[in-house]
Order: structure tokens, then sequence, then C-alpha cells
């Protein structure tokens, strides 16, 4: 195991971030931690990072105890939202900082660096200036500069949160890519489910400063530990008391045991994908989901009398 | 356009009409009683000192206001508030004044028996006190706005305090503490109303530009102090456009491609 | 940062507070009332002293609304309207704070006395109040510029374009939409140019000619009153005018633009 937090509880003031929190990510693993606003997954890679100091609990990377120590010291990297660049410096500089501050000889220095910036694909940029650059190199030029002291493990704290959404799904299959490629431990904390779900080995969604569930990605989506986990991974229909998965909902032109009849009141068409809004016997709604051929077989249109069951 | 007009004919008014008069009795005498005026050795003496002190000053502003903003954004303690407000006392408190209170304390009445009346020193001290507030006004924002992140992430790559204050925050406060600079030497190098009583303005020894051409002026020669003054207002200048230029340089990074 | 080092910080910023600002004044304010509140009192109430707080009082009256005026017709002027020598506008603003106040009396002693181009002007200028008071001018003009200018640049044209979308007329834009944007620079402006106007010394020195119960300002008294050895009377104007500047500074403190402020 790279990182374990053991019963970690962070408090501010009276509102308590983290509440006892223990996770573990194996060694060479791309881990996301997950979760809405206010869940505490920033804090809690704070507190990893050490950047914040929890009120209990330990934190221990590859073996050794690391709770007491100041990030100087625990050979972490870590990337920033808003890329922290050190705007007073070129991206070059930006990069060396690490290995200048280690007093690595130039040479040294000036390879590791060229070695770096075309890992990042922003070779011919090492004189620029951070505000020079566009979002997504500075970002690119912040994990390099995290990179640069070969960190035991690598924390990014939603990395691609201030870039646009096209921009940010680049990245985030580059993050992927480059993943593979380096192998380092990394932790990253994003409020998007669907990034989560596309490029981690591992995600420990959080809620409320607590950990719902810990798992792939297609754990978490076929088999959500609670309502919370099943409504945040993916998409949800209220079939009655229960909370169903829209695809999981059966539309049938004839009735079929104990479906209940429904009347289509929309339709929506999205491309490959259909939703419907129905309308039970009782009054209540429910809303399904189906493939386009799917659609068409049923000829799924405004005001159709159907038969739904949970499948 | 109203307003244009308007705002150009009072600055014309108030402000350049009588500095083009002053330039022009500078010139009047022509180009030898110019020179003379300006070489006179007692001149020669008051602008040195006046030179001399203000860069003195300003170096001492540079340390001290950083320090004093230092501890009014980064440090938290009882009083801070009054504190804060009580830079600003040289701002508010007329120079005649602030000269007397220096002289209460540091002078021949003093309490505590410290005497450096009619000194160097004394000049130092009067131009400390009414160029106070300016590099830690212009580094307090600066510091404020500061992004924190920085000094995380330099921490993260192993940067210790002193590390991350040298390298992190020291340049990006560089050029907030050279406009003050730029602004307590202007206001060192014209001073007149706290020195007029603590340095007693002993010519060769205390007395500065300013008050020296006060004397010519109550000497019935303002030609010559229209002379000096001339020298005076060129020397400002052309510090503050050297600092200017030092600002624009340091700050370059700042330029969008 | 460690505690030591917190703690060293703290002792020498704020003892280089104390010995150059706190412990002087305080002095003054004792040395002021030593003889007792009577004593100081009668000091500050004789005619000279009276007059001398009226001379000041004129000046400021004067000064201050004509700086503030110009000062928000300045402001509007440079930030938005082009014209050709705005940058030389906005250089020349900033003289007066380059400036020696010396200078500047020196500059209208000869603009406006015996052998300067306006010396023949029906009434007294230099010598007499009104070249106190254009010297006042002088020196306290740029504030409310400098303080107007960036918060008009912040606020933008928009409001004011949708004002004159909605049929409101030059004057009732500024009076309904730029003014109330620009009230608090305005307000801080004004502080610091009263706190100028009041304080100002060097240039009045040089344009009044000193004249006691005539051209003497407050500020020009406390010197006269230390150079007759009359302490406490020099105390007890200083004492009054210290009392202004505290009264300055809590202005400040309330409409400090909020950039400065924790």
């Amino acid at each position: 195991m790279a990182i374990e937090a053991h019963s970690v509880t962070k408090r501010f003031g009276e509102f308590v971030a983290v509440d006892d929190v223990s996770i573990s990510v194996p060694t060479g693993s791309l881990t996301a931690l997950l979760g809405p606003s206010g869940s505490g997954k920033s804090t809690l890679l704070r507190v990893v990072s050490g950047l914040e100091q929890p009120d209990a609990g330990r934190v221990v990377i590859e073996g050794s105890d690391v709770t007491g120590l100041p990030p100087q010291r625990r050979g972490i990297g870590f990337v920033f939202q808003h890329y922290a660049a050190f705007k007073h410096m070129t991206v070059r500089k930006n990069v060396a900082f690490g290995l200048e501050i280690r007093r690595r000889p130039r040479a040294e220095i000036k390879t590791r660096v060229d070695e770096l910036l075309e890992l990042v694909q922003l070779t011919g940029l090492a004189k620029r200036y951070p505000a020079q650059l566009s979002g997504g190199q500075r970002q690119r030029m912040a994990l390099a500069r995290a990179l640069a002291v070969e960190p035991t493990v690598l924390l990014l704290d939603e990395p691609f949160g201030a870039l646009d959404a096209r921009v940010r799904k680049e990245l985030r299959a580059w993050l992927r890519r480059l993943h593979e490629e380096v192998h380092v431990t990394t932790i990253f904390v994003t409020h998007d489910q669907e990034e989560a779900m596309e490029i981690a080995d591992q995600i420990v969604l959080m809620n409320q400063g607590r950990v719902e569930q810990v798992g792939g990605a297609r754990d978490l989506y076929e088999q959500p530990a609670n309502e919370f986990v099943m409504s945040f991974i993916g998409p949800v229909s209220h079939f009655g008391e229960e909370l169903v998965r829209p695809h999981d909902i059966d539309v049938r032109r004839e009735p079929n045991g104990s479906a209940e009849r429904a009347t289509v009141e929309r339709v929506v068409h999205l491309g490959f994908e259909v939703r419907a809004d129905l309308a039970l016997e009782d009054g209540r709604e429910v809303w399904v989901q189906m493939t386009r051929d799917e659609a068409k077989a049923l000829d799924l249109r405004q005001g159709a009398q159907v038969f739904v069951a949970k499948s | 356009m109203l307003a244009q007009g308007l705002a150009t004919a009072y600055l014309s008014l108030i402000v350049l009409l009588p500095l083009a008069a002053l330039v022009w009795h500078a010139a009047g005498g022509g180009v030898d009683d110019f020179r003379a005026a300006v070489t006179d050795p007692q001149a020669v003496s008051a602008l040195r000192l006046t030179l001399v002190a203000s860069v003195a000053v300003a170096l001492i502003n540079a340390v001290m206001g950083t320090i004093v903003a230092w501890i009014l954004v980064r440090d938290r303690f009882p009083g801070q508030s009054i504190v804060n407000a009580l830079v600003d006392l040289p701002f508010a408190l007329p120079t005649i004044v602030a000269g007397l209170t220096l002289l209460t304390l540091y002078g021949p009445t003093s309490p505590v028996n410290v005497d450096v009346a009619f000194s160097r020193t004394a000049v130092l001290l009067a131009l400390l006190f009414v160029t106070l507030p300016f590099v830690i006004r212009t580094v307090q924002p600066v510091l404020l706005e500061l992004d924190r992140e920085m000094e995380e992430a330099a921490a993260s790559l192993g940067a210790g305090s002193f590390q991350i204050f040298r390298r992190i925050i020291l340049p990006n406060l560089f050029p907030a503490i050279l406009s003050g600079v730029a602004l307590a030497f202007a206001r060192a190098i014209g001073e007149f109303g706290a020195l007029v009583l603590i340095t007693g303005n002993l010519p060769f020894e205390t007395e500065v530009a300013s008050v020296y051409i006060f004397g010519r002026i109550e000497s019935g020669d303002p030609r010559s102090a229209a002379a000096v003054s001339v020298v005076l207002l060129l020397i400002t200048f052309l510090a503050l456009l050297l600092i200017g230029a030092l600002r624009r340089r340091v700050t370059r990074h700042d330029a969008v491609a | 940062m460690t505690r030591l080092r917190r703690y060293a910080l703290r002792f020498i910023g704020l003892g280089y507070l104390g010995v150059l600002l706190a412990a002087p004044v305080g002095l003054v304010f004792q040395r002021a009332f030593q003889d007792g509140f009577g004593a100081a009192w009668d000091a500050v109430t004789t005619p000279a002293a009276k007059h001398a707080l009226v001379v000041t009082l004129i000046i400021a009256a004067i000064a201050v609304p004509a700086n503030t005026i110009f000062g928000i017709v300045c402001a509007i002027a440079i930030v938005r309207h082009r014209f050709p020598g705005k940058n030389v506008v906005n250089v020349i603003v900033d003289l007066p704070l380059a400036l020696s106040p010396i200078v500047v009396g020196l500059a209208f002693l000869l603009l406006f006395g015996t052998e300067g181009w306006l010396a023949d002007l029906p009434f007294d200028v230099v010598f007499a109040l009104p070249g106190m008071v254009l010297a006042t001018i002088f020196v306290s003009l740029p504030f409310v510029v400098r303080e107007v200018v960036p918060v008009l640049r912040e606020i933008g044209t928009e409001q004011e374009q949708a004002a004159a979308t909605l049929g409101a007329g030059g004057w009732q834009i500024f009076r309904r939409v730029t003014f109330p944007a620009i009230r608090w620079a305005v307000a801080y402006g004004v502080v610091l140019t009263t706190a100028r106007a009041l304080g100002e010394f060097g240039a009045i020195s040089v344009v009044s000619g000193r004249l006691i119960g005539k051209t003497e300002s407050l500020t020009l008294h406390v010197e006269e009153r230390y150079q007759s050895f009359d302490y406490v009377g020099a105390y007890a104007a200083s004492v009054l005018l210290a009392m202004l500047a505290i009264a300055t500074l809590v202005a400040m403190t309330v409409f400090r633009p909020k950039e400065e402020t924790r």
C-alpha cells in the first residue's frame, strides 16, 4: 500500500470536514476521491499532503508514519486547481524549482527539465511566463513541476476544475496516459463522476466527511452500497418506493404479469438514447431510458399506453 | 468636452502656470547666474545632504515598511486594527507638529535623555517619520492578494520557510516595495516642516535643500532659490524615472503574450 | 513561521512604530496638559490662536470643495474620455505629490509677486489669504482624482449605458448612476484632501509672509509660538491639530477602500 489514512478526522471550528475516514491506496494506482462540494475530499487530500494537520488519525506513506511531518518532508507532489504557478518565474524555472531547492547540479537540472517538458508536451515554451500560457498549458507545467522531484505519491486537487469542458476532457485522457507511462501512485480529487469513472482504477466516494463506498467504477455503478452512491454515480429513476436505473425499467406494449399501466407523457430523442416521462395510473411519474432501436420497436410516442416493470 | 476643458483649465491655472513662472525666473538671469546659484557651496552641501538622507530613508523604509506590512497582514495580535490606523498618522499630522513631537521626545527636553536635536540623526529621524506609511501601504494590498497556493506549492516541492520567503514572496512583493520607495523618496527630498524645528538648520551640517531654498527666499534672492528648486525637481524626476523603469523591468512577467 | 520568528517580527515592527510614532505623539499630549487643562485652553484661545484657526478653516473650506469638484470632473475626463495629452494630465495631477512645499510656495510667490506675470491683480494674492488658498489647493490637488479614477475604471460603462438606453440624460446619469458608485471613493479622497489642507505648512510659510493675526494659519502659529519660547502655546496648538489628525485617521479607517483592509 502506498498510502494509508487511519481514522482521520479534521474539523474547522464546529464544522467536521473529515469524519473518522480510513482509506488505502495501492502502489502505482490512480485513485479518485469523488464527492459533492463539502464532502471532505479536498480536505482529506490536504491532510495526506501535510498542508493540513488532522485533529485525529494517522497518515502512512510507503509504510512510514508521516503524520507529524510537514509537506516538505513527505516526498509528495501536489497539483492545485488554480495551478499555483510561480508567476514571476519562467516555465523552466518553475519546473526546476524543486530540483534547485535540493541543490542538484545545474547540468542535471537542465536535462531533467528538458525531459519533463517533453513528457508534458511543453518543449519550446520553456522561456515563457505562466501569464503567457493557456490554462491547460499551465496545468501541464504544474504537473511537470510536481513530477520533477520524483515524488512517491502525486496528489491532484481538482486539477481540471478551472478549465473549460473540451480542455478538461483532453487533459483527463492525457493524465491517464501519463499515469500509464510514469506509474506514480496518484490520488486526484474531483466532483465529476464521469471523470472519475473514466480514468480511475479505484474510486473513493465521499459524502459529508465520510466514505460511502470504495471500488472500481463498475462496482459502484452496478452494486451501489446505498441510495446516495446510486444517485451520485449514475442516473436514477424513482419507481414506486425504489430507486432504479432508468434503463433497467422494462417497457412493453402488452401487459406482462405484475407490470403497471402507464401513459407516455413526453419523449425526448437524444441521438442514440431515448428518454421518456411516463405517468402511472396513480398519478406518479417515472422516467425511463432506452436505445433508439428499442423505442422504435415499441413505437413510443406521446399518449401511448404502455406497461412498465422493473427488469 | 466640457469636462475636459474645465479640468485642463483648472490644472493649467493652479499647477502649470506657477511652475512655468518658477522655471522662467530660474533661467531669468542667464546661464551664469544659474550656475553660480547651484554651485554655491552651501547649496551643494544642502543638496548632497538631502540626496543622501533621502536614499538612506528610502532603503530603511524598504525593510521596515515590509516588516510592518507583514505583521499587519500575516499576524494577528490584539490592537492590530488600531496599529493599522496609526500607520496613517504621518499622512494626517501636519509636518510642523510632527517635527515638534520628535523634538519633544528626542531633543533637549527629552524625558528619556535621548538628544539628537541639531544633528544629522535628527534629519533621518524626521524623514523616517513622514515617510513611514508609504512602503507599508503599497505592500499591504499585494501581501493580502498573494496567492497562498504558490507558497503551498513551494512547500510541497521541499522549500523551507526562509526559502519560500526569498524565492516566492519577496520577488512578488518587490514591485510594490519599489513603488513605496519611490513615493517615500519623493516625499523625503522635499520635506520641510518636520525638519525646521529639530535640525536647527545649520548650514553645511543639517541644512537640507528645502530649508536652503527657504533661506534664499527670506534673504530676498528668489532667483537663486528658483535655480536650486529646479535642480531639486530634476533630481526627483530622474529618481522617479529610474525607479519606474526598474519596476517595469521587474514586472515583465505579468505581460500577457 | 516559527513562534520565535513571529514574536521577533512583531517586536521589531511594533517597536519601530512605537519609537517613531506613538511615543512622540503621546508625549506632546502630556506636555500640553502638564500645566493643567486651563493653561492649555488659555493658550489655544488667544486672539492670535483663534484667528489662526479661523484662517486655517477658511482655507480648507475653499480648497477642499474646489479640489473635490475638480477631482470628480478630472477623473471622469481621464477615465471616460479620449483626448490628446491625456497622459500629460495624469502626470500633472500627480505632480503635487512629488514637489517640495517650499518650491510650491516659491512658484506662487514668483507668479503673483512683484515681478511676476500676474503681479498686477486688483487684490493681493501673496502675503494674503488668496495666495495661501491657491498654494493649499495645489498641494491637496491629487487626492480625490487618485481615489476616484480606479473606481471609475472598475465599474465600467455598462451601468451608465443602460441608464442612457432607459432615457436618462447626462446629468441624471451622473447623479443617479455614476456618483452613487463613486461616493465612497470621493469621501475617502475628501478626507485625505482635508487632512492635507489643514496640515499644510511649507508652501503657506513662503506665500503668506506669516503676518501674525492676519495671514497665519494654525500650523504657522505652532512654529511662531515655539520660536517665541511659548512652549505651552505651541503644544496646545499642536494638540488641537493632532486631534484633528486623529479624527482624520478615524475617517480614513471608516472610508478606506476595501482592497487595503483585512
